[in-house]
């Protein structure tokens, strides 16, 4: 398993070709790919809200049900609030369900989303990523989906409009897995992903449906068969149930590396499972990230390796549940890894530097983990950025510098110094 | 959790307290359902003593979501029997307390109503929030004291009158809203059964006093009950997009100081001999009289 994981495949093997379903590519907006494929994937009941930059997808799937070529019940909700609950009761009486949000609407839907998890109902759910008010901010940064991330809600991030496409497809097989049953989010960079046009390869419905069979529910509310869904737990048996979801949860960590490798037999897209590794075998200079910077970095990374700069690149494409073990083997023989983060907890670091340097603390070797918020605000991380943190990341090894526990890259000093003017600071 | 206890839909052995009208509300309803429903509480009173895993008094198939996301949980149960082809033969219903419905959930219940779902929202109004140990709601009473509206020196307990939900159902052009009261189970079952035989969204209130909460011995529940009735405090009526009014009679107007002094959230103002505040209770009883035209002479002057 590590081996796979380690080889990045992103060809298919000849031998996987005979069998794999015919695709159609064609330029769309990355929100029109989401649609198509969560459309293939036939889900009962949608619910949606707009909010920027999610609202394309929905408005997609709203035409498609009003030409008749979706047959689902679509229902025009009062509030994120609501359209996470909707989906929550249809799911509970054993159909697929879908909807999408962003920012605010997530951050609305959060006491749904631990319900969601709690209660083991597969739903799937596009984060379009969006930055938090205040200050309100169209563009994308993590803090909505990775807010969620102690919720038992899985989270996929993905770093192009095909991955969109394929991520969508493959979330229902992840949430609806007998093993897993646990809501999953496929998290997207608002604008950078939604609104791009890309060439984007769409699948015939029969090989989807061959992929993604009906949701087969265990447990759904029947006359037939009445059940009590949503009891009162408590110290008895509430952390037994606590316990059933980090199981699932680790569950999981296979089902996602299992259903990435079918798609990429019957598909032929890869991804990356739960990590993606570019480079990374000789690489003494390792940049970690997620969501749309990693297409930008894979760039740097070729343009790096071509000046003779030993860099590599891991894609965390599941943030929850989080691939340490992965990471870790990843990572070990790097002498620096830097950690790129579109979201800081505030009062501590970048989300995902936390995370990895908790994972590698049990590690045997242990590199030098540098946490760069790079993104963050919806800054633009561009090939000029990746090669900064390169050049950040190569001094704090060699001992040039001594890093900041949280690098803001691309801070303006002037936009600082006018508003402590302001405030008399 | 499997929850059949023999063919009953409700089944003894929950934690409601003595003398729980709500319980005994969720009983009736089930009576006049029968088993082809789908049940959702919202947090509160009934989902906490009917749920303590792994027993369940539920006969029917229950799910318990949030406090306030009772009105979409259920229109999106409804979405997929509708999709499953099952909307004929399963009817959903809600039931929630008055904290759940009046306050907190009203955002995804008025969303429910707009849609047009075929739920039917019933609230046990005990007016206030007793689980969490009587709390002032919007369907607490005019006057009465409660652990967030206590009657002191400077208060005599709440100040505003109960928000009217029914008058905010109806304002969402549904078929179907009816008030009715745990003191009248047969016009509680008959509104029960009409209801779910009309299509869309329906909206019944249930007044459930609460011996706990309001202060009274638990065996005078279904008293209570009736005498909020008979004061014309609370009128049950039944109407909907388009309907007259139909209230029922109350017969022989009582007083509304017989139906207060049975309980302590009231007992200040007749320890302060609060004439003022109790006159202001029996003004808001004899205008619903008026309004709804409770006594047969006032609905003959209605009429005229």
């Amino acid at each position: 398993m590590a081996d796979a994981i380690l080889t990045s495949t992103l060809e298919p093997s000849a031998a996987s070709a005979v069998q794999r379903a015919v695709g159609v590519t064609s330029v769309m907006e990355g929100s029109m790919a989401v649609s198509q494929a969560v459309k293939a994937c036939r889900p009962a009941v949608i619910s949606a809200y707009p909010i920027t930059p999610q609202t394309h997808i929905v408005e997609f799937l709203a035409k498609m049900v009003a030409d008749g070529e979706l047959d689902a019940e679509y229902a025009r909700v009062d509030s994120e609030f609501s359209a996470a609950s909707v989906i929550g009761g249809a799911s509970a009486t054993g159909v697929r369900a879908y909807t999408a949000s962003s920012s605010q609407g997530l951050l609305l839907m959060t006491e749904v989303i631990y319900y969601l998890a709690g209660t083991r109902l597969p739903v799937v759910i596009t984060g379009a990523n969006r930055g938090v008010s205040a200050p309100i901010s169209l563009q994308p940064e993590h803090h909505d989906s990775q807010s969620l991330r102690d919720s038992g809600l899985i989270q996929l991030y993905v770093e192009n409009a095909q991955e969109a496409y394929d991520a969508h497809i493959q979330a229902f097989k992840i949430a609806e897995d007998h093993q897993v049953l646990l809501p999953v989010m496929v998290c997207m960079d608002g604008y950078i992903l939604t609104h791009v046009f890309e060439p984007v390869t769409t699948f015939d419905q029969a090989a989807i449906d061959a992929f993604l069979p009906a949701y087969d529910p265990i447990h759904y509310l029947s006359p037939e068969r009445p059940m009590t869904f949503g009891p009162v737990a408590d110290e008895t048996n509430a952390l037994e149930f606590h316990y059933l979801i980090q199981e699932a949860m680790q569950n999981a960590k296979k089902v996602v590396e299992a259903v990435a490798q079918e798609y990429k037999t019957t598909f032929g897209h890869y991804h990356g499972g739960l990590i993606d590794c570019y480079a990374t075998q000789d690489a003494e200079i390792i940049l970690v990230a997620m969501g749309s910077t990693v297409s930008t970095l894979r760039e740097a990374v070729d343009q790096l390796r071509d000046e003779g700069l030993k860099v590599g690149l891991v894609k965390v494409r599941c943030f929850r549940p989080f691939p340490g073990d992965e990471l870790c083997r990843a990572v070990q023989n790097a002498t620096v890894v830097a950690v790129l983060d579109r979201a800081l907890s505030m009062g501590s670091q970048g989300v995902l530097a936390g995370e990895v340097k908790a994972a590698l603390y049990d590690a045997p070797h242990r590199p030098l983990v540098l946490g760069m918020l790079a993104g963050y605000g919806g800054r633009e991380v561009t090939l000029e950025t990746a090669r900064d943190i390169v050049d950040r990341a190569r001094r704090a090894a060699d001992g040039s510098v001594i890093a900041p526990r949280v690098d803001f890259v691309g801070l303006k000093p002037e936009i600082l110094a006018s508003t402590r003017i302001q405030n008399g600071i | 959790m499997e929850s059949r206890y023999g063919n009953a839909l409700y089944t003894p052995g929950h934690r409601a307290c003595p003398g729980c009208a709500a319980s005994l509300a969720v009983r009736t309803i089930l009576q006049a359902t029968g088993p082809d429903v789908i049940v959702i509480t919202a947090t509160g009173c009934v989902e906490t003593f009917t749920s303590p895993y792994p027993y369940s008094p539920w006969g029917v198939p229950w799910l318990h979501p949030l406090f306030e996301n009772a009105g979409a949980v259920a229109s999106g149960v409804e979405l997929a029997l509708k999709k499953k082809g099952l909307s004929d033969k399963v009817k959903v219903i809600v039931i929630g307390g008055d904290g759940g419905t009046l306050d907190i959930g009203m955002g995804s219940l008025s969303g429910m109503f707009e849609r047009g779902h075929d739920v039917l929202y019933i609230c046990y109004d005990n007016e206030a929030y007793m689980n969490t140990g009587v709390q002032r709601s919007s369907a607490t009473p005019v006057g009465a004291t409660t652990m967030t509206s206590p009657a002191g020196k400077a208060a005599w307990g709440k100040e505003r009158p109960k928000k009217n939900l029914a008058a905010i159902a109806l304002a969402h052009d549904i078929p179907y809203v009816a008030t009715a009261s745990i003191g009248f189970p047969k016009d509680l079952m008959r509104k029960v059964k009409r209801a779910i035989e009309i299509r869309g969204p329906k909206y019944l209130d249930v007044h459930s006093p609460c011996p706990i909460g309001w202060g009274f011995d638990p065996s005078r529940m279904i008293e209570v009950a009736q005498l909020a009735v008979q004061t014309g405090l609370v009128p049950l009526y039944e109407t909907g997009y388009n309907q007259p009014v139909k209230a029922r009679r109350i017969g022989k107007k009582r007083p509304v100081e017989e139906y207060l002094r049975l309980q302590n959230r009231f007992r200040h103002l007749f320890e302060r001999e609060d004439h003022e505040h109790l006159a202001a209770i029996q003004a808001l009883a004899d205008d619903n009289i008026a309004r709804y035209g409770l006594l047969m002479e006032a609905a003959k002057e209605a009429n005229k």
